[in-house]
């Protein structure tokens, strides 16, 4: 089934609504290939966004390029633009390591580092110049807390992180990601290799994250766009093709391809 | 098909159980060939090896400390000179010195061929340590005795030969090995590590540091134990450049000997069965033991990285 690219509804953000990033006629090429063709989004502040669509609809190539991953791909590049607090992250002059501290992210398998609990948290902190043993603990914790970690981990803080359940190593590179206080935090399917109870747990984690941090999020998984986000941006051939309300995206889509996206038809 | 034709079917052995079953005796007699072979290497070493020991007044202690290497001539108390340490020493000199020496520069040339430019690694340096591997160690040894030993001797004074020059010999002749498996241990670093740590904010530098090379150690160190199993091993190259005296070495330039050196130079010139010859298989059997417990640092080193 083909459907026309033509055919898109991207809802503009209430005049009210504070912007975290946005992207103008963004495009990623990998070679020759276009793989992400002109998608322009807003992303407000303090709330949840999930990127859906089908395999290879280029949401996880979008993501990856709002915070420059697609720099460490050889032969990619990324045209158009990606507005951050008045500045074009897109742009070469952009000190890439200092902005992904604002725009952290979380991988779909998790990737703690072999080291232990404490060392993956504090791993970017001491980076950038933080050696200040209170502080550091401190900021262990709160991140540990942040991400719904802390009780089940706490007496052993110095034990590897590859003695946790994939759930928890998720939640923990959630942990790791939120000690540098980002702005803005990627999650590219955060859960997809997770069993139910884990998803929960990173589900709830991430509504309350919200509270201080906007997140966007790539899922493959529908219910869960449904049950966490604010916002939804339906992914088609490298294109968006509707961006709404949540609510607005799964009970009444503009687009005929979210409706037979979000309704079953294809996946 | 009837009842019986199926019972018959199923409870004889069809054509393709007797082949599998014909498949698993080949592999296991060659497994078995291969084991025997490497069982009677060691019992024939150490059966002539221990011979050394047994009915003379050589003892253990004796072959381990004294430093007097004269096979054939005995001492004021009638103990024949069989001092093994200044070869021992020679032979623990080179290997810890070279492998000092190759373990910065390999992990430098991987680094460079894998996380900085791959391209250019692929293209032009693997094949040349692809040569560098298939260098007969005559070709090391002959380039050390006309070019290194030389050398040494004209810049700190001596003869040239000596445990200096047999390092410069073993660096080069090892380097390629150890740099190849750092290679394999960096290529072996998920590249989730890496983004994870890109994703942080860490910079290139940062990330190769902290995060590849710790996640690589186990694999690193296990290039650095093969590197030193074959510096330990090699004799040729080290017998030309290391001036073969069997005298505890003073210095680094001083000429000095290793256990193959004197293995090789000696093992023509005695007869079999004397205390002579015997004093040699001691001295290829202390090698065999340590090659074996290279091979068991190796493995000890795996299993401890890969529980992490």
């Amino acid at each position: 089934m083909a459907y026309s690219l033509d055919d898109r509804f991207i809802r503009e953000l209430s005049a009210d609504a504070e912007l975290a990033i946005s992207t103008d006629d963004l495009r990623v090429f990998y070679g020759d290939k276009e793989a992400v063709h002109g998608v322009s989004l807003p992303f407000e502040r303090y709330k949840i966004t999930s990127l859906i669509g089908p395999s290879g609809s280029g949401k996880s190539t979008f993501l990856r390029s709002l915070n420059r991953m697609n720099d460490t791909v050889a032969g990619s590049r990324v045209t158009g633009q990606i507005n951050y607090r008045g500045l074009d992250l897109n742009s070469p002059d952009i000190d890439v390591y200092e902005m992904r501290r604002r725009i952290g992210m979380v991988f779909q398998r998790p990737n703690p580092f072999a080291k232990s609990i404490y060392d993956n948290i504090t791993f970017a902190p001491r980076r950038f110049g933080e050696h200040d043993k209170q502080t550091l603990d401190e900021l262990v914790e709160t991140s540990l807390r942040g991400a719904a970690l802390w009780d089940e981990v706490k007496d052993n803080l110095h034990k590897s992180a590859f003695a946790l359940s994939g759930g928890q190593q998720q939640r923990l590179c959630i942990a790791r990601a939120i000690a540098m206080q980002p702005d803005v935090l990627l999650m590219d399917e955060p859960a997809s290799a997770l069993d139910p109870i884990s998803t929960a747990a990173v589900e709830e984690t991430m509504l309350k994250l919200k509270e201080h941090y906007t997140i966007i999020i790539v899922t493959h998984n529908m219910q869960q766009a449904a049950r966490i986000s604010d916002y939804t941006a339906f992914f088609y051939s490298g294109q968006c093709l509707e961006f709404d309300e949540t609510r607005r995206i799964f009970t009444r889509p503009k687009i005929t391809a979210t409706d037979d996206y979000v309704s079953g038809h294809f996946g | 098909m009837n009842n019986d034709e199926i019972k018959a079917a199923l409870t004889s052995k069809s054509r393709s159980a007797k082949l599998e079953r014909r498949g698993k005796i080949i592999s296991f007699l060659c497994i078995a060939l291969i084991v025997i072979a490497v069982f009677a290497i060691f019992a024939f070493v150490a059966v002539r090896g221990i011979a050394t020991f047994v009915g003379t007044k050589v003892t253990l202690w004796n072959f381990l400390s004294k430093t007097a290497w004269a096979p054939g001539t005995t001492d004021a108390s009638g103990v024949p000179k069989l001092g093994a340490l200044p070869m021992i020493t020679g032979s623990f000199g080179v290997t810890l010195l070279s492998a000092l020496l190759a373990t910065p520069f390999a992990i430098g040339a991987a680094v460079y061929m894998t996380e900085i430019s791959p391209k250019w690694g692929e293209k032009i340096l693997q094949p040349v340590i692809d040569l560098l591997v298939g260098i007969p160690s005559v070709v090391y040894g002959f380039i050390g005795l006309s070019v290194v030993v030389p050398f040494i001797r004209n810049t700190f004074g001596g003869t040239g030969f000596g445990i200096l020059a047999g390092t410069f010999v073993l660096f080069v002749m090892i380097l390629p090995t150890v740099t190849s498996m750092t290679i394999s241990a960096l290529k072996a670093v998920p590249r989730r590590y890496r983004e994870a740590s890109l994703a942080l904010g860490a910079t290139r530098w940062q990330t190769i540091y902290k995060v590849v090379l710790r996640s690589a150690t186990p694999g690193i160190l296990t290039g650095i134990v093969f590197g030193m199993a074959r510096a330990f091993g090699e004799a040729l190259a080290v017998q030309m450049v290391i001036g073969n005296a069997a005298l505890m070495p003073k210095n680094l330039i001083s000429p000095a000997s290793t256990l193959t050196s004197v293995l090789t130079s000696g093992i023509g010139n005695t007869v079999m069965g004397s205390l002579e010859n015997n004093a040699l298989w001691t001295l290829a059997l202390l090698l065999l033991l340590m090659s074996l417990a290279f091979n068991l640092l190796v493995r000890w080193i795996g299993n401890k990285g890969a529980m992490k």
